[in-house]
């Protein structure tokens, strides 16, 4: 990594979900922590946001659903990713998903996912220990 | 309330006090923080005394229930008349599924329903549309069609029960479809009431349900006030919501800012349309948050009341006292519940129903203790759903009417919250409305640094929430969440083609064609929504023909 | 890292989105990196699109790329935000605004940061207007800032730079900088569906024409009234952008701006090159310090020492 290199994340809001509370507290909390952020806004397909994930060469996809819909979007962003050739993007993904989905997820693709409670540092701590571009 | 002479003593007393004992002990013993405030940030005074209340003049600010300026109450005898009305926001799957919900619910004492429709509904995309894939049913109750409704709303008879249903950018066509099945039912249209939300300019700034570009929205929103209040006078044709705002992160004064804010407006709106302020004021109704600081909630409510009564009065020029009015529904604050230790939540939701019934509210949802975690399971809703016939049957907070009046506490927070209630008003004024300071990002704006500033306070354990930063500890995830099939859209896709293929097509396609037409001009849409979902338009047909005239809107979101 | 040039030269949106990374990054292949880009250049045509914030620049920018969209252009923008003093991080607010433009394939956005430099773009914007050229973008649209109104930068980027002002935002022309008069080719008053807009161009028109007059110009900046949000005045917006590149290409002086613009870069170049140059001599033997030492101590001073220095690097003949 060269000394200007900072991560960069897309946060994102799938679906017709217009809980936006927590992601842009985070993606102002990314900021502060030095990321540079493109939240995208609600209303998101798969396609969008895979386009600017690869079009802003982000380092990481960050997916908020709290409208139980994670189990439809987040592996079909995984899977949009990889044909693209963004296997390397680390996707990390928040909201209300039961404990019982998460394994289910991981497997699909998503590193890591979060839920009501988590302490902001913490998610910033696994992004910087787990972002893999450099 | 208190002479000169008396109030001088108390003033002098008082700093005798804080000098002299106070600070001895404080002096061994410092107290916890070094200064003390409520969720919303507050401050609040170790003491307050009758010099905090100085200019509370009663008959001015507090009067009696059911007059003006309403402070202490809507109605004269409020809840040793009526209890308000417990009334449970439920919605998901079928709408089959959910009708079972409802008739569970009135069978343990509900006294009102109240619709979750489901994000493409709210959207006004049908089951089928292919941003509704994954979405069906999954957050609220599909609903596509006039048979859907139908089905909601089985054996339950429409004159016996108030039906609230929250529906802002297609408020029209959800209500069409009600008013259609009450003829159905053979229930005349002054003999329905309910609610729906209709209030779209809180989508913009919060909750993200939006369809078409302002302008054209308020035309909507207008409209139905219009038509209602010519033919279903019972219905409260807006509520104008403060309950999101709070969710968002607002303080307890900003929801109560934002949403008054709002309300002028929508009675500007009606006014600029041709109304008069005393034909639809008594229709507009509010929803509010609770949070857990029971005394700043009722604080906020009754700064509110106060506050509103004077708007309509002076600037609208209300003359009947049922315009100047508050009204409203509250909803305990689903963002104070937590995933860790969900017990926990029903003591939270107990205050906040306290709160809710000191502060004189018409109608309660109360949340359930899994919250943080799903849509309610059966079980959840059953406690929280007792939890308000506790504290209405039990606790005896609904048997003397504003019962917290007087307070110098309470009185002194009403005032402030008031005033601060009041500065915005005045700068969101200043900026041209609240469509100028939306679009320019303020309210918004606001909005988020409290968010934020909360947020904050949480992680440097500046303030405590038990379970998150204090008193946490390992658990066992909770079991038995509620699960919504996964097949919905299937189920809803299959029952669409039937339906769409059993229609009489002439009588459906003309009927869009007349809306068409008529959403051209200044006509009221309402009679041409109601012919439409009788010819068995959807709810997507009925908001495609508005998409292709009015275009849809992308608010700026701001971060 | 010569692959990935030439995976960007055959279409790979992927390996253009990284390639402006490592240019961004200042990777140390960065200059190797341009280098290979460089003959593949010249053939965008290059819009700048300044203004305060919040006058619609965004909104702009993606009316403006849906019109050359349906005349079958493609297009490269690239959105500039200011990254934070204090973290270094940045909110990219841009693309959200963009929402029509995005999931077209032939339309690529790229938000940037200006990580620490003044002026309206990011350091290295203009290298990432050359890769969107040399990828084959008929058009390159730039995003500035907004923050200020002395963000002049632009012009040495951009063939045409638009300077968006609207009403209601304190946007006077008297607000404004003489240097922005200087870099507008054309002006839009957008949300002209707000009051104080007629008045706003007209105060623009008048001092246009007194400026143009003064400066005996040959171009002058036509005012074009828009409502961005309702696709009102686009249509006229892009005739007159185009109008301005016909008077540019005619007049030559597309030709001779584009000589002039390759001059300045080439001379920053030289300097930056010289520069590192210089200082790694200087500063890798140690001896720099000595000197300081020396200088503190009035042994010697600043100005006669500096002179010496470059003389031993550069000898005179
Ligand atoms: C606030 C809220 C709202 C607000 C939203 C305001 C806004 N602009 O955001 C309002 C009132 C508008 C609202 C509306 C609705 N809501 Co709501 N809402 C909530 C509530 C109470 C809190 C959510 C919240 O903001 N928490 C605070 C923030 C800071 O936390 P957070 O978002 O969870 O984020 C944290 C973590 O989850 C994680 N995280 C989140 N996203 C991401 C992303 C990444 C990349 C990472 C790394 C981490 C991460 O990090 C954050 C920091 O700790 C939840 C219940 C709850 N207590 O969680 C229900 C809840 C989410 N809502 C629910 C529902 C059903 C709705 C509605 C759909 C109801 C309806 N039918 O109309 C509506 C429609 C909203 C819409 N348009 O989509 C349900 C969802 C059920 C489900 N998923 O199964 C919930 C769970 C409540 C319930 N039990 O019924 N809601
Ligand atoms: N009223 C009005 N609002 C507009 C118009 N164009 C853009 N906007 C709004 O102005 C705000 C700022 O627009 P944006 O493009 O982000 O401005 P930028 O900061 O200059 O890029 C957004 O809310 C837009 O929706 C217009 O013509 N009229
Ligand atoms: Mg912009």
């Amino acid at each position: 990594m060269t000394a200007k290199k900072r991560v960069k994340i897309i946060m994102a809001k799938p679906g017709l979900d217009g809980h936006d509370r927590g992601a842009k507290l985070l993606a102002r909390v990314f900021a502060e922590a030095g990321m540079e952020v493109v939240y995208t806004g609600l209303r998101q397909t798969p396609e969008m946001i895979v386009d600017a994930a690869l079009q802003e060469d982000a380092d990481v996809v960050g997916l908020s659903s709290l409208s139980g819909v994670h189990n439809y979007f987040f592996p079909r962003v995984v899977q949009l990713l990889k044909e693209k050739g963004l296997d390397d993007v680390l996707v990390v993904g928040g909201g209300i998903i039961p404990e019982e989905d998460v394994a289910e997820l991981k497997k699909a693709g998503v590193a890591a996912i979060f839920g009501p409670g988590t302490r902001t540092d913490d998610i910033i701590k696994f992004i910087e220990d787990n972002v893999s571009r450099s | 309330m208190f002479d000169k002479e008396q109030l001088k003593s108390i003033k002098a007393k008082k700093e005798e006090w804080d000098c002299g004992p106070v600070e001895k002990v404080c002096a061994k013993f410092p107290e916890r923080r070094s200064v003390f405030t409520t969720i919303s940030g507050e401050e609040v005074d170790r003491l307050y005394t009758p010099a905090d209340v100085a200019d509370l003049d009663y008959e001015n600010k507090l009067g009696f229930p059911g007059e003006y300026p309403f402070t202490r109450g809507v109605q004269p005898t409020m809840y040793r008349g009526r209890l308000w009305t417990m009334r449970q926001y439920a919605g998901f799957g079928t709408a089959r599924e959910t009708n079972a919900r409802y008739r569970y619910l009135l069978k343990q004492g509900q006294t009102g329903l109240s619709v979750a429709f489901d994000l493409p509904t709210q959207s006004g995309y049908d089951s089928d549309h292919p941003l509704s894939m994954g979405e069906v049913g999954k957050v609220g109750v599909a609903i596509d069609s006039i048979d859907d409704m139908r089905v909601l709303f089985d054996q339950i008879p429409l004159d016996k029960v108030t039906t609230s249903m929250t529906i802002n950018a297609p408020a029209t066509v959800l209500l069409a479809m009600y008013l259609a099945l009450a003829e159905a039912q053979d229930v005349p249209y002054d003999k329905v009431g309910g609610t729906v939300q209709n209030d779209i300019l809180k989508e913009i700034i919060c909750r993200g349900q939006y369809i078409y570009p302002p302008l054209p929205s308020m035309r909507l929103t207008v409209d139905l006030i219009k038509y209602c209040y010519e033919y279903v006078p019972r219905w409260n044709t807006i509520s104008i919501s403060g309950y999101h705002i709070r969710e968002a992160g607002s303080t307890a004064a900003q929801e109560m800012a934002f949403t008054i804010a709002n309300g002028i407006s929508y009675v500007q709106a009606c006014m600029d349309a041709g109304m008069e302020i005393d034909s639809f004021g008594p229709r507009l109704s509010f929803f509010y948050n609770a949070f857990t600081n029971v005394l700043e909630e009722v604080a906020k409510f009754r700064a509110g009341r106060r506050y509103w009564a004077k708007i309509m009065k002076e600037r609208f020029g209300a003359k009947n006292p049922r315009s100047m009015m508050m009204r409203y529904h509250v909803q305990t604050g689903g963002v104070t519940l937590t995933a860790q230790q969900p017990l926990n939540n029903v003591v939270r939701v107990a205050l906040q129903t306290l709160a809710t019934a000191y502060g004189g509210a018409q109608s309660l949802h109360t949340n359930s203790f899994d919250e943080a975690l799903c849509l309610p399971t059966e079980e959840a809703v059953t406690v929280a759903l007792r939890t308000q016939q506790i504290v209405a049957e039990e606790s005896g907070a609904a048997d003397s009417i504003d019962p917290l009046a007087g307070s110098y506490y309470v009185e002194a927070m009403t005032d402030r919250i008031e005033e601060e209630i009041d500065e915005y008003i005045k700068k969101i004024d200043a900026m041209g409305g609240t469509l100028k300071a939306i679009e320019e990002g303020y309210i918004q704006r606001e909005i988020q640094d409290s968010a934020y500033r909360f947020q904050k306070e949480i992680e440097a354990n500046e303030r405590i929430y038990v379970g998150i930063n204090k008193y946490t500890m390992e658990e066992p995830p909770l079991k038995n969440l509620l699960k919504v099939d996964p097949k919905q859209q299937e189920i809803e896709t299959e029952k669409l083609k039937k339906f769409r293929a059993a229609r009489d097509q002439e009588v459906w396609k003309s009927a869009l064609d007349r809306l068409d037409e008529v959403s051209r001009t200044d006509e009221n849409v309402m009679p041409a929504v109601i012919e439409a979902v009788k010819a068995k338009a959807t709810v997507g047909e009925v908001c495609d023909v508005w998409r292709n005239i009015w275009g849809e809107y992308r608010p700026k979101e701001f971060v | 890292m010569d692959d990935l040039v030439a995976a960007v030269l055959q279409g790979s949106v992927k390996a253009m989105a990284r390639l402006i990374t490592l240019v961004e990054n200042e990777d140390a292949r960065a200059l190797q990196i341009m280098g290979a880009i460089y003959p593949h250049t010249g053939n965008a045509y290059v819009l700048g699109i300044t203004g305060s914030p919040g006058t619609g620049k965004s909104t702009l920018t993606d009316k403006i790329t849906s019109i050359l969209r349906e005349r079958e252009q493609t297009v490269g923008v690239i959105a500039v935000d200011p990254s934070s003093p204090f973290t270094g991080g940045a909110l990219l607010g841009d693309r959200i605004r963009m929402q029509r433009s995005s999931g077209d394939a032939e339309v690529f956005i790229r938000s940037m940061a200006t990580r620490g430099t003044l002026g309206g773009l990011a350091r290295t914007t203009n290298d990432v207007v050359k890769i969107m050229d040399a990828f084959g973008k008929n058009w390159v649209i730039v995003e500035t800032v907004g923050v200020g109104q002395d963000e002049v930068e632009i012009a040495k980027t951009a063939d045409t730079t638009i300077v968006v002002l609207a009403p209601g935002l304190g946007d006077t022309i008297q607000s404004m900088k003489a240097g922005v008069m200087e870099i507008a080719d054309l002006y839009v008053v957008n949300k002209a569906d707000r009051s104080g807009a007629d008045e706003l161009v007209n105060e623009v028109t008048f001092r246009v024409e007194q400026d143009a007059h003064i400066r005996k110009a040959v171009w002058k900046p036509p005012v074009v009234k828009t409502i961005a949000l309702e696709n009102q005045g686009t249509n006229s917006l892009m005739e007159a952008i185009e109008e301005h590149r016909s008077f540019l290409r005619q007049s030559g002086k597309l030709r001779k701006n584009r000589r002039e613009k390759t001059r300045q870069e080439t001379l920053a170049l030289l300097r930056e090159e010289i520069s590192r140059n210089v200082l790694e001599r200087v500063l890798g033997n140690g001896r720099f310090d000595a000197l300081i030492d020396d200088i503190v101590a009035h042994k010697k001073d600043p100005y006669t020492s500096v002179q010496e220095i470059v003389r031993t690097i550069f000898p005179e003949e």
